[in-house]
């Protein structure tokens, strides 16, 4: 009986195969492929030759680095301060964080860059930042705060009543046990940051064009191999981060909601 | 007191920070000028001219065809997230209990792929659906993007169904087998019941996550004419300027949410305030 209700997942897997594996596949067939349908490396070739497509690749690590730090540096100590229970005993505070989200991301881009132009601020790397900061911040805060709030607080304790200074606790103790939290939240925040195209226009005036928006080009000129190119160096580098996360972590906790 | 005192001023600043894109939408929803920042005048003309459908005389108010067009999007935006979040529920309760029930190895492999369309950022998973469709020569339109969002919304009920399927007695499903339950209805009366709670919060955050979407709906939509809010407003900021309507409607959208998830809160508060005592 129970062997059978495993067939209850063959719908599903058919439509996984169907939108999830064989899209992923003409991804590569297109990258290969030239505008007949020949075999070809110019467009992968075309990644490292480009001179403007390696320079907004690196840009584009670049800031993603430096808004999942920010992301992280902002968004640790407030699932710290949610998590605790002599800080914050509401559940609301916790949801007035991830509020923002139920607003389109698009709408609240534009109003943050009508406020740098409104104060004067001129769009560039900084409201770049800036501006990214505030919509992947949820996303950050959220992962961490489930792993904290599922934690054993009596660790943390016992560390305390050995003789353990609160910043050797952190360090030795409650750090490394919310390290799946920080994980789930770094990859929650570092590859939609690399891969965004709008978000990068609205904050930057389109000065700063990052990897999402290159790709986004290449298919709004009709260059679909290229841009098919594009996408199969992002979905590399994302395969290479999750087999090297999953190994570091093991099972994948927090998550959102 | 002076950690907690710090540690309030803290949550206060950050909270200041992430509201204040929608504080400013919301103020500058009461003046008509075109763009935010420049203040003309406290009014409702913005409100009246986006119940109207632009037809009230309002100075710096849209045509009727901009507002009508807007409130299409709206519409569409609604209508795509409803129904793919509720197929997205069946397909995901129903691929859930079939993973469960799955052995190890396929189990795996399964929900390996189920992984796939989460780790994949929008881009990838909107440029890989655009290629499948020109691939397959499907003409882009309502039921592409539909498709577009049901793939990537169903993982995430798989995944908030599964850990209620553990949850669960087995023995019940099986128990109402025996006393002359045919599967389906054992499944719409004991299953289903039971699993409730994991597909409500996997149909709300389908529904939230296909609201928000913008890249996927980008690509899958094509040129048919379509459009979400997302793509409408990133049309319009191409062009260099909002629908000022849109400020007086995302006002509406976010104190609606607000209402919602507060008077949920409230309850749920209430009730365990109850169980307690």
């Amino acid at each position: 009986m129970f062997r059978k209700r495993s067939t209850w997942a063959l719908p599903y897997v058919i439509f996984m195969v169907l939108f999830v594996v064989l899209p992923l596949l003409l991804i590569a067939f297109y990258a290969m492929t030239d505008g007949n349908g020949h075999f070809t490396f110019s467009n992968i070739a075309g990644f490292f030759t480009d001179a403007k497509f390696l320079n907004s690749f690196l840009v584009s690590l670049e800031v993603a680095l430096e808004n999942t730090l920010i992301c992280l540096a902002i968004g640790y100590p407030v699932a710290m301060i949610l998590s605790n229970k002599d800080l914050n005993k509401s559940a609301v505070t916790a949801l007035l964080f991830i509020l923002p989200m139920w607003i389109n991301a698009l709408m609240r881009t534009m109003a943050t860059a009508e406020i740098f132009n409104a104060f004067g601020i001129q769009l560039g790397k900084g409201t770049l930042l800036f501006g990214m900061a505030y919509d992947y911040l949820p996303f950050m805060i959220y992962p961490i705060y489930n792993v904290l709030n599922k934690m054993d607080k009596s660790y943390a304790e016992a560390a305390a009543d050995l003789g353990a200074k609160p910043a050797t606790v952190f360090l030795k103790v409650t750090l490394p046990l919310s390290m799946p939290g920080i994980i789930s939240g770094v990859m929650m925040v570092f590859m939609p940051t690399v891969s965004t195209f709008a978000v990068s226009e609205i904050l930057t005036n389109n000065t700063i064009q990052l990897f999402g928006s290159v790709i986004q080009e290449q298919f709004y000129n009709m260059m679909w191999n290229q841009g098919a190119a594009l996408a199969l160096v992002m979905l590399i580098i994302i395969g290479i981060t999750t087999i090297f996360s999953s190994k570091k972590d093991g099972e994948a906790e927090g998550g959102l909601i | 007191m002076m950690k907690k005192i710090l540690a309030k001023s803290y949550l206060g600043f950050v909270l200041v920070l992430l509201y204040a894109p929608i504080v400013f939408i919301a103020i500058y929803s009461f003046t008509t000028a075109k763009s935010m920042g420049n203040w003309t005048g406290f009014t409702f003309d913005l409100y009246k001219s986006l119940f109207t459908g632009g037809a009230a005389e309002v100075v710096g108010g849209s045509s009727p065809e901009k507002v009508g067009s807007l409130v299409t999007a709206l519409e569409n935006t609604l209508l795509i997230a409803l129904i793919a979040s509720a197929f997205s529920v069946m397909l995901g309760t129903l691929a859930a209990i079939g993973i469960y029930n799955m052995k190890t190895r396929q189990k795996a492999a399964v929900q390996f792929m189920n992984n796939i369309p989460m780790l994949n950022p929008d881009i990838i998973t909107g440029v890989s659906l655009f290629l499948l469709f020109v691939f397959l020569h499907i003409s882009k339109g309502y039921v592409t993007v539909i498709l577009s969002h049901i793939t990537f919304c169903t993982p995430y009920v798989v995944l908030n169904v599964l850990p209620k399927l553990s949850q669960m007695n087995p023995n019940i499903y099986e128990a109402a087998l025996d006393l002359g339950a045919t599967p389906s209805q054992a499944l719409r009366k004991v299953m289903i019941p039971q699993l409730w709670p994991g597909m409500l919060s996997g149909f709300i955050l389908s529904f939230t996550m296909s609201l928000d979407d913008f890249a996927v709906t980008y690509f899958t939509a094509g040129s048919s004419g379509l459009d979400t809010l997302s793509t409408y407003i990133y049309a319009d900021a191409r062009k260099g300027g909002l629908t000022p309507e849109l400020r007086p409607m995302m006002t509406i959208i976010f104190l609606l949410i607000l209402v919602v998830l507060l008077l949920v809160n409230y309850r749920t508060f209430k009730k365990t305030k109850t169980a307690n005592s």
